[in-house]
C-alpha cells in the first residue's frame, strides 16, 4: 500500500507491505538509517522518533499507521547545519562510544527537555530508562543531558 | 562550547581529552553501521538455523525454497567452495552444518532473495531432515559422553594431553608445595551463568562480488585480517581476492571475534554475482555469536593467622559449548588468574573447559578473569571473616607487587600498583545513608513502588581484580600501521594513517590520531578507512591490547616518516609524499609447560597486567529480594591515560557490564535451547539500574609500553561483579555463591 507522511518537515511517500514497521520504511525506503535496529521489539529505544511530537519506538509503529502523520527522526534534529544542543552536548560530554544507541537517546533527550526543560537527575534516569546503552554505563549520557538542559536555559 | 574550542579538542595530543572524530556523525544519525549498508542490485541474505541442540542431519531439500518468488540462491554445505570448516583458533566449526548440528541456532543453509521477507519465508521452506540426539548439557558429565568432535581438534597443539572425551583443554598449574597447610582454611564453590555481550548493533554486513572472482566484505568485526584468513580458505580463494573492510561497529565486547555472516554473505554474492546484505535480528543475534563461559569453580584458601596466604587450591570448570572458538585461551586465563592479584607461595590450579551442546562460548570482556575474580574475591572475604580481619586489610597483606612470582612461575616486572589501588579505593568516601521517606525511584524496586523502605538493608562490598594485557602464552601477534605524510596545496604538511585496527566504539581511532599528532607535531591528521586492502594486520581489538599495540605501530611509522622527512631536508613539495608502514611487536611471551603449568623457554607467559579495585554500596529489600546499587567507587591502574575522558567512559561502561552479570544477565537454556533470546527476557542494565560511578586513575607508566599505556576496558568488568555481590552479602548475610543473584537468593 502507498503511504504519505511528513518526515523531518518534508512530504514523503512510500510503498509498504502490510507488516512493515515505520522503522523499516525509514531505514530501507526513505534513506534515513539514523534510527537504529537494535531489538525491533520496543525494548531498547534505539529507534526512538517523534510521531506527531510523541516519543515512540518506530519499530512498534506500522508504517501504515504513520500515513498522514508527521515524523521527526534523529536526522531532523539539526537545524541550518548546526547540531541540536542535545547532539552537541553528547559530543562534548563523551557520551558516544559505539554510538548505536545514540540516535535514540538524542531524540529521547530532546523530547524530555521539550516537556521538562530542567529535569531532576531522577527524572532524567526515569525518562531515559527505555533507551539501552551497552557501552557507556550512562554516566556521560547523564552529563550530556545536564549540559544540554543548562544550554537550553542560558 | 564555541567552535574554536572544539577544534582544539579535536587536535589533542597523547594525554589530553580529545573529542571523538566519529562523534558528530554518530549523534547526527549519519554514521554508517554494518546494518545500514546498501548497494545497487543488492539481495538480502537469511540463515536457516538448527532448531535442535544436537541432531544428525540426514537430508536438506532446498527445491521448494529455491522455487519461491524473488529467491536467487539457496546454499548448503555442498556449495561451500573450499574448506568446509572454519574457526578462530581451530578449524572445528562447519560453515554450514553437515552430518550433524551441535548447538541451537547452528547455520544449516543460507538464502538470498530480492526482499528480506522473501528471504525469510524461503528460509522457512528449506526442509531439513533431522534425527534429534540427546544433547550433552551438563558440563560436569561431558567427559562421560561420546565425543562431539572425534577429531580432537584442540589436541596436539602443545597443550596438556587429556584423553577424556569432550575435553577442549585442561590445565594444571603446580606452584610451590600444594600440600602446604595454614592456620585456617576456607572453601567455597562459585557459579556463574552464561552472559551475552548484547552489543546493540546486531551482526550485519554486505558482501560485494568484484566481477573477477573475488569479493569485498563490509562487516562489523574485531580483527579484519583474521576474518580474511578464515573466509578465504572456505571460499577457495587466495587471501588477496578477499578484502575485508570495517563497517560501523555497534559494540563488540568479544562477541565479534568469531565470524557471523562473512562466509555466508561472500558465498551468496559469488554465486549470484550480486551484492548480498545480512542483518540479523535480536533473537538471531543471541545465537549469532559466542558468549561468556558459564563456570563452576571450587576454591580452598589456606592462610596463617596473620592473614598471609599460604596455599590456594582451585578447580575450575568452564562450559565451552559446541565449538572451540577462543576457549583454549579463556581457560588458560581463568587458570592463570585464579589466585587473583595476591602473592601466593603455593598453589594447585586445575582448570578444564569442555565441549557440550550448550551455546558456544568464547571471548567476552574480562576473558576468564571475570569468572576467577568472582571466586577468589568471595574467598578473600571468607578468609577475612574467618580471621576476623577487615576485608581490605586481608587484601593489602597479600597484595601482589613487582618482584613477586605468579603461580605460573612468571615474576611480575613492570607496573602493577596493587596496594596503591587498594588503599586509594578504600579511601574513597562513601555516600551517607539516605533518609526515609524518599522518592520510590531511589528505593529497591524503583518505580514499581514496592516498598517505603521498611525491609531495606544497606551493605558495603569491596573487591580486587586483575588480568593480562595483550595476548599470552607465545601467541605473539603484531600490529602494523602505515603513515602517509604529504604536502597540501598551501605547502602545509598533513598525514593520513592506514590501520586495520577495528574501532569498535572503544576509541582506538582517536588514540591513533593523537599519537600521530604527537609524534609528527601536526594538527592535520586523518584516519583512512580500516581495511585489509591497504595495510597489514593490526591484530584484534580485544584483550585490552589495541591501544597499546596501535599506539606502538603508529608511533613507529611516524618516527620512520619523520626520519625520511629530515633526510629530504625537512619539507615536501606539493604533490610529494612519504608513505611508510611499520610493524610493532610487544615483548615476547612463552607457553606454559603442559604438565606443570609453569612458563617454559622464557620469563613470561603474559606481557603485562592491569589491576582494579572497587567499593560498592547496595540497598536490598530483603522481603522482596529487590536490589538497588547505590554507589560505586573504583580506582584503576591504567598505565597512562591517552584520552582521559575516554578512559573514564571505559571504566563506567565496563562496570555496568559487571553489574549486569551480578544482578540480571543470564542466557537461560533448556536442553541446550536458548529460552530468553530477547531484550524482554535477557535484561541488561538501564539508566535506572546504574548508580553514580566515582573513578580515579593510577597512572604509573608501564615500562614496556608505548607512552606507558595499558588497556583499560577489561579490569572494571573483571572486578565489578565480585564487588557488587560482596555488598549484597554484607547486606543480607547470605553466601550468594552464584551470579546473577536472583530475588529468591536474597529474600530472608
Amino acid at each position: 500500500m502507498r503511504i504519505e507522511l511528513v518526515v523531518n518537515g518534508e512530504p514523503r511517500e512510500a510503498d509498504v507491505w502490510a507488516g512493515e514497521s515505520l522503522l523499516t520504511t525509514l531505514r530501507e525506503q526513505l534513506e534515513l538509517p539514523g534510527s537504529k535496529n537494535a531489538c525491533e521489539q520496543g525494548e531498547c529505544g534505539s529507534c526512538s522518533v517523534l510521531l506527531d511530537g510523541q516519543l515512540v519506538c518506530a519499530c512498534l509503529v506500522l508504517a501504515a499507521q504513520a500515513d498522514g502523520h508527521e515524523v521527526v527522526t534523529v536526522e531532523g534534529l539539526a537545524e541550518g547545519g548546526r547540531l541540536h544542543r542535545v547532539q552537541e552536548a553528547f559530543v562534548e560530554a563523551g557520551a558516544v562510544q559505539c554510538g548505536f544507541c545514540t540516535p535514540g537517546l538524542v531524540v529521547a533527550t530532546a523530547a524530555l527537555l521539550d516537556r521538562s526543560p530542567e529535569p531532576s537527575d531522577d527524572e532524567v534516569r526515569e525518562a531515559l530508562s527505555g533507551n539501552l546503552c551497552r557501552c557507556t554505563g550512562y554516566a556521560k549520557i547523564f552529563d550530556a543531558v545536564r549540559a544540554a538542559a543548562a544550554a537550553g536555559a542560558s | 562550547m564555541s567552535a574554536p574550542a572544539r577544534r582544539e579538542l579535536e587536535r589533542g595530543r597523547v594525554g589530553e581529552t580529545v573529542r571523538r572524530s566519529d562523534a558528530v556523525p554518530k549523534v547526527a544519525g549519519e554514521f554508517a553501521y554494518a546494518s545500514d549498508l546498501h548497494a545497487a542490485g543488492m539481495l538480502w541474505g537469511h540463515t536457516v538455523r538448527s532448531p535442535h541442540a544436537h541432531a544428525l542431519v540426514h537430508a536438506i531439500d532446498t527445491a521448494k525454497a529455491l522455487a519461491m518468488p524473488g529467491v536467487h540462491a539457496v546454499l548448503t554445505h555442498e556449495d561451500v567452495p573450499g574448506e568446509k570448516r572454519y574457526g578462530l583458533e581451530f578449524r572445528d566449526q562447519p560453515v554450514l552444518a553437515f552430518e550433524r548440528v551441535r548447538y541451537f541456532g547452528e547455520p544449516v543453509a543460507v538464502v538470498a532473495a530480492e526482499h528480506p521477507e522473501q528471504a525469510r519465508r524461503a528460509a522457512e521452506q528449506v526442509r531439513v531432515e533431522y534425527e534429534p540426539l540427546d544433547p550433552i548439557t551438563d558440563p560436569e558429565r561431558a567427559h562421560e559422553q561420546p565425543p562431539m568432535h572425534p577429531q580432537s581438534w584442540t589436541q596436539g597443539h602443545g597443550y596438556r594431553d587429556d584423553p577424556r572425551p569432550n575435553v577442549l583443554r585442561s590445565i594444571v598449574i603446580r606452584h610451590g608445595d600444594p600440600d602446604a597447610e595454614g592456620d585456617v582454611s576456607v572453601t567455597g564453590t562459585y557459579e556463574l551463568g552464561i552472559q551475552d555481550q548484547a552489543f546493540l548493533g546486531p551482526e550485519s554486513g554486505l558482501a560485494v562480488p568484484d566481477g573477477e572472482g573475488g569479493v569485498d566484505v563490509y562487516v562489523a568485526t574485531q580483527w579484519l585480517h583474521v576474518d580474511r584468513d578464515q573466509v578465504a580458505p572456505c571460499l577457495g580463494l587466495p587471501a588477496e581476492q578477499v578484502r575485508i573492510h570495517l563497517a560501523g561497529v555497534g559494540g563488540a565486547f568479544g562477541g565479534r571475534e568469531d565470524l557471523s555472516m562473512q562466509i555466508h554473505g561472500a558465498m551468496l554474492a559469488l554465486r549470484t554475482n550480486r551484492p548480498v546484505r545480512f542483518v540479523y535480528n535480536r533473537e538471531e543475534s543471541f545465537v549469532g555469536h559466542i558468549h561468556r563461559h558459564p563456570a563452576r569453580i571450587r576454591m580452598e584458601h589456606r592462610a596463617n593467622s596473620d592473614g598471609k596466604l599460604v596455599c590456594v587450591h582451585a578447580t575450575i570448570l568452564l562450559d565451552g559449548g559446541a565449538y572451540a572458538s577462543s576457549s583454549t585461551a579463556v581457560i588458560s586465563n581463568a587458570a592463570s588468574f585464579a589466585c587473583g592479584p595476591y602473592a601466593v607461595p603455593n598453589a594447585l590450579v586445575e582448570a578444564t573447559c569442555v565441549y557440550t551442546n550448550n551455546p558456544p562460548c568464547g571471548a567476552m570482556r574480562g576473558f576468564g578473569s571475570v569468572q576467577s575474580c568472582f571466586a577468589h574475591e568471595g574467598q578473600m572475604d571468607r578468609l577475612a571473616a574467618a580471621l576476623e580481619l577487615d576485608p581490605v586489610e586481608v587484601r593489602l597483606r597479600n597484595a601482589l607487587a613487582p618482584g613477586d612470582v605468579l603461580p605460573t612461575g612468571q615474576r611480575v616486572t613492570g607496573s602493577l600498583p596493587v596496594a596503591d589501588v587498594i588503599r586509594r579505593t578504600a579511601a574513597l568516601p562513601l555516600p551517607a545513608p539516605e533518609e526515609l521517606p524518599r522518592d520510590p525511584i531511589r528505593l529497591p524496586g524503583g518505580a514499581g513502588n514496592t516498598t517505603r523502605g521498611e525491609g531495606v538493608r544497606r551493605g558495603v562490598g569491596f573487591a580486587l581484580g586483575f588480568k593480562n594485557i595483550c595476548y599470552s602464552e607465545g601467541f605473539d601477534d603484531y600490529c602494523a600501521a602505515r603513515v602517509r605524510l604529504f604536502a597540501e596545496a598551501d605547502g602545509g604538511l598533513a598525514a593520513e594513517i592506514h590501520s586495520a585496527a577495528a574501532e569498535v566504539g572503544q576509541g582506538v581511532a582517536g588514540v591513533m590520531e593523537q599519537v600521530a599528532r604527537t609524534e609528527l607535531g601536526l594538527d592535520d591528521v586523518v584516519l583512512a578507512p580500516h581495511t585489509t586492502a591497504t595495510v597489514d594486520s593490526a591484530g584484534s581489538s580485544s584483550a585490552s591490547r589495541q591501544t597499546w599495540m596501535s599506539a606502538g605501530a603508529v608511533r613507529l611509522a611516524c618516527l620512520a616518516v619523520k626520519e625520511e622527512l629530515e633526510r629530504r631536508g625537512g619539507s615536501l613539495a606539493p604533490g610529494e609524499e612519504i608513505d611508510l608502514e611499520r610493524v610493532y611487536r610487544h615483548v615476547r611471551t612463552y607457553p606454559l609447560d603442559p604438565d606443570t603449568g609453569q612458563v617454559v623457554g622464557g620469563d613470561r607467559a603474559h606481557v603485562a597486567f592491569a589491576c582494579s579495585a572497587m567499593r560498592v554500596v547496595v540497598e536490598v529489600d530483603v522481603e522482596l529480594g529487590l536490589t538497588r546499587v547505590v554507589w560505586i567507587g573504583t580506582v584503576q591502574d591504567v598505565g597512562r591515560a591517552v584520552n582521559p575522558q575516554a578512559v573514564y567512559g571505559q571504566i563506567e561502561g565496563g562496570t555496568a557490564q559487571g553489574l549486569g552479570l551480578a544482578l540480571m544477565e543470564e542466557i537461560q537454556t533448556k536442553d541446550g535451547l536458548i529460552t530468553n533470546a530477547s531484550f524482554t527476557d535477557y535484561l541488561i542494565p538501564t539508566a535506572l539500574d546504574m548508580p553514580p560511578v566515582v573513578s580515579e586513575l593510577v597512572e604509573e607508566p608501564e615500562p614496556d609500553a608505548p607512552y606507558g599505556v595499558k588497556g583499560v576496558g577489561e579490569p572494571p568488568t573483571v572486578v565489578s561483579t565480585a564487588a557488587i555481590v560482596a555488598a549484597l552479602r554484607d547486606a543480607t548475610g547470605r553466601e550468594l555463591t552464584r551470579v546473577p543473584v536472583r530475588p529468591d537468593d536474597i529474600c530472608l
